[in-house]
């Protein structure tokens, strides 16, 4: 139709709509995302903070909120713990994710009850994290139910007291990510497998391939791009890491500062309006997420125009 | 022959009992929860039990009368938000949708990209630069900041643009068209009935995240009666806990938590199978 030459004169004069219809989007991503963002990278490169009711410039200091950064603050140590909370949530995540995803979609098995079990382990993704940290913290407290099953249980004699070590304190935020996410991630690998051509695996069972061969030879390396996408849609989300940890441990990533994210600190910057100091550790976190944006859309994009090329004809 | 059936059965039998492991983890904090929610602050400090109390009804009249907790505003703060921020989400990000999907305007091509491109990064990176934005305008402890910037969504955009393009036959709107239909008026009468299925889905996420939001609405609002459920619930945890009724705490939580889940768990087919759309595929 639009090979017409009136279809061609029609399309045109109906394009000025496009842009009609565009302009609500734009407009406000424009005012609310945009400049924001600029406004951030411009106020990295000022000292422009307060003390008690003294304000301290705005005075242009070029680089030094950068160089502060990496000397003086304890970023690298905030994106430590980070790093090592993400990857400790993820990477139990991941194998679960793989499993459960290999056994619901196995003609083999045939699992009954698969939609129970995706309703369940999906749920805690939707679960505000605020109040899911606050209810961890309720059972994991000295006197919560949690210690009480463990002393009545026998496993300890005094309450543990989770939030004062190290180890406990990260790997209860680890936890909740974990049962956040790994429904979710379940779900996504689901679709990818289900993706895969049936024949792969007749002619895999023809051969006599055991279905750890299968696994390795065939599901494992078809599924690698979504995989990639999940654990770099997962580590930008790691990054952003902080509704869990701020209200689980009051702000301060108890115990001292080892459960500190990057988004808490810049939270307190934020909070205490030290502009200066919150604008570069903002401008850091955009650079490192931009390179993995960068990496989603590419993945993204090419999963798309394949598939819309495959819908056509 | 049998001996390949009993080794098919164990396989089973590991994957329900890995299975209901998972389930008990999974919902142990709920189950908890809603036990504790039933008890009075004395009977939880006994110690946990599986069998539920018979205070729910106390616990929640002694929350949402308690002066300290601006619990009920809580509630219509954030049901007030979140339902006027999946509103604007679906339709201004089906609008988008439909502009890139439906006509063919110079840039279309590099708006598309743009939106594409943007779709990871995080909110918070700007968050500096939008609450000077949000202090200039004094817009400073009002909802406006936190409903209006959802107008540009772009992950809901990806997911309409994916469905028109599996379900929306550009016919009907030439056939609108020649009945003489305004643009606008085929986009509000024809388009959106047909997006509606996708339309929920996307409701619903954009209701539940405005929901769950926390970052910004602590830094934004400040006085008692605007505050959201988040920013009540993340208040609890700074004050003197232990002085606080457990009672109302656990009943607080369950306020948060629970009627999203029962919402969830009546439409969770429509919704799983949205978890997928939006994203990649095999």
């Amino acid at each position: 139709m639009r090979n017409t030459i009136a279809g061609k004169k029609k399309s045109i004069s109906y394009s000025k709509w496009g842009y009609f219809f565009l302009a609500p989007f734009f407009i406000i991503y424009f005012i609310f995302n945009l400049i924001p963002l600029f406004s951030t990278f411009y106020n990295s490169f000022f000292e422009n903070y307060r003390i008690g009711l003294m304000q301290v410039g705005p005075k242009f200091v070029g680089f030094s909120n950068y160089i502060e950064i990496f000397t003086n603050s304890n970023v690298p140590r905030y994106a430590v713990n980070t790093l090592i909370m993400w990857l400790m949530g993820f990477v139990p995540q991941l194998l679960v994710s793989l499993l459960l995803s290999v056994w619901f979609t196995s003609s083999h098995l045939r699992l009954k009850g698969q939609n129970f079990f995706k309703t369940v382990i999906y749920m805690p993704n939707l679960i505000m994290a605020a109040a899911f940290a606050m209810l961890f913290f309720t059972l994991f407290s000295d006197s919560g139910p949690v210690n009480d099953i463990l002393i009545s249980m026998g496993v300890v004699d005094t309450p543990y007291r989770f939030l004062t070590i190290k180890g406990s304190a990260r790997g209860l935020i680890a936890l909740m990510n974990f049962l956040m996410w790994y429904g979710n991630t379940t779900i996504l690998l689901m679709a990818g497998i289900m993706g895969i051509d049936e024949s792969l695996f007749e002619a895999a069972r023809i051969d006599g391939a055991s279905s750890l061969q299968v696994f390795f030879r065939i599901i494992l390396p078809l599924l690698l791009p979504i995989l990639v996408y999940v654990m770099i849609t997962s580590l930008i989300g790691g990054i952003q890491m902080f509704d869990v940890p701020q209200i689980l441990t009051k702000g301060d990533g108890l115990p001292d500062r080892t459960t500190m994210t990057l988004i808490m600190y810049l939270n307190k910057h934020l909070f205490s309006r030290n502009y200066g100091l919150g604008g570069a550790v903002s401008t850091l976190i955009f650079l490192i997420t931009a390179v993995l944006s960068f990496i989603v859309y590419r993945i993204t994009m090419k999963n798309y125009f394949s598939s819309s090329k495959k819908g056509d004809k | 022959m049998a001996n390949e059936k009993l080794s098919l059965n164990i396989h089973r039998a590991v994957c329900y009992i890995v299975l209901v492991l998972l389930t008990l983890i999974s919902l142990f904090p709920f189950i908890v929860l809603v036990i504790n929610s039933t008890r009075l602050h004395s009977e939880i400090l006994k110690g946990f039990s599986l069998l539920p109390g018979t205070a729910f009804l106390r616990n929640c009249r002694n929350l949402f009368t308690d002066d300290n907790i601006p619990m009920l505003k809580g509630l219509a703060n954030s049901v007030y938000i979140s339902a006027l921020t999946a509103f604007l989400t679906v339709y201004f990000s089906a609008m988008t949708a439909y502009s890139v999907h439906m006509y063919r305007f110079k840039g279309r091509n590099v708006a598309f990209r743009f939106i594409m491109l943007v779709m990871m990064v995080p909110p918070q990176v700007s968050a500096l630069g939008f609450l000077r934005l949000v202090i200039k305008m004094h817009l400073m402890d009002s909802f406006m900041p936190l409903i209006l910037p959802c107008v540009a969504a772009p992950v809901v955009f990806f997911f309409m643009l994916q469905y028109m393009e599996a379900s929306l036959p550009f016919e009907i709107v030439e056939a609108a068209r020649v009945d003489g239909s305004h643009e606008i008026r085929t986009f509000n009468t024809i388009i959106l009935p047909i997006m509606k299925p996708a339309l929920a889905v996307q409701a619903i996420f954009s209701f539940v995240t405005s929901w769950n939001n926390y970052f910004m609405p602590a830094l934004i609002i400040n006085s008692k009666d605007k505050k959201t459920i988040p920013i009540i619930i993340a208040q609890l945890r700074s004050a003197e806990y232990m002085k606080f009724d457990l009672g109302k705490v656990y009943m607080m939580i369950f306020v948060a938590i629970i009627p999203l889940m029962i919402v969830y768990l009546i439409l969770s087919r429509h919704i799983i199978k949205g978890v997928t759309l939006g994203s990649v595929k095999g």
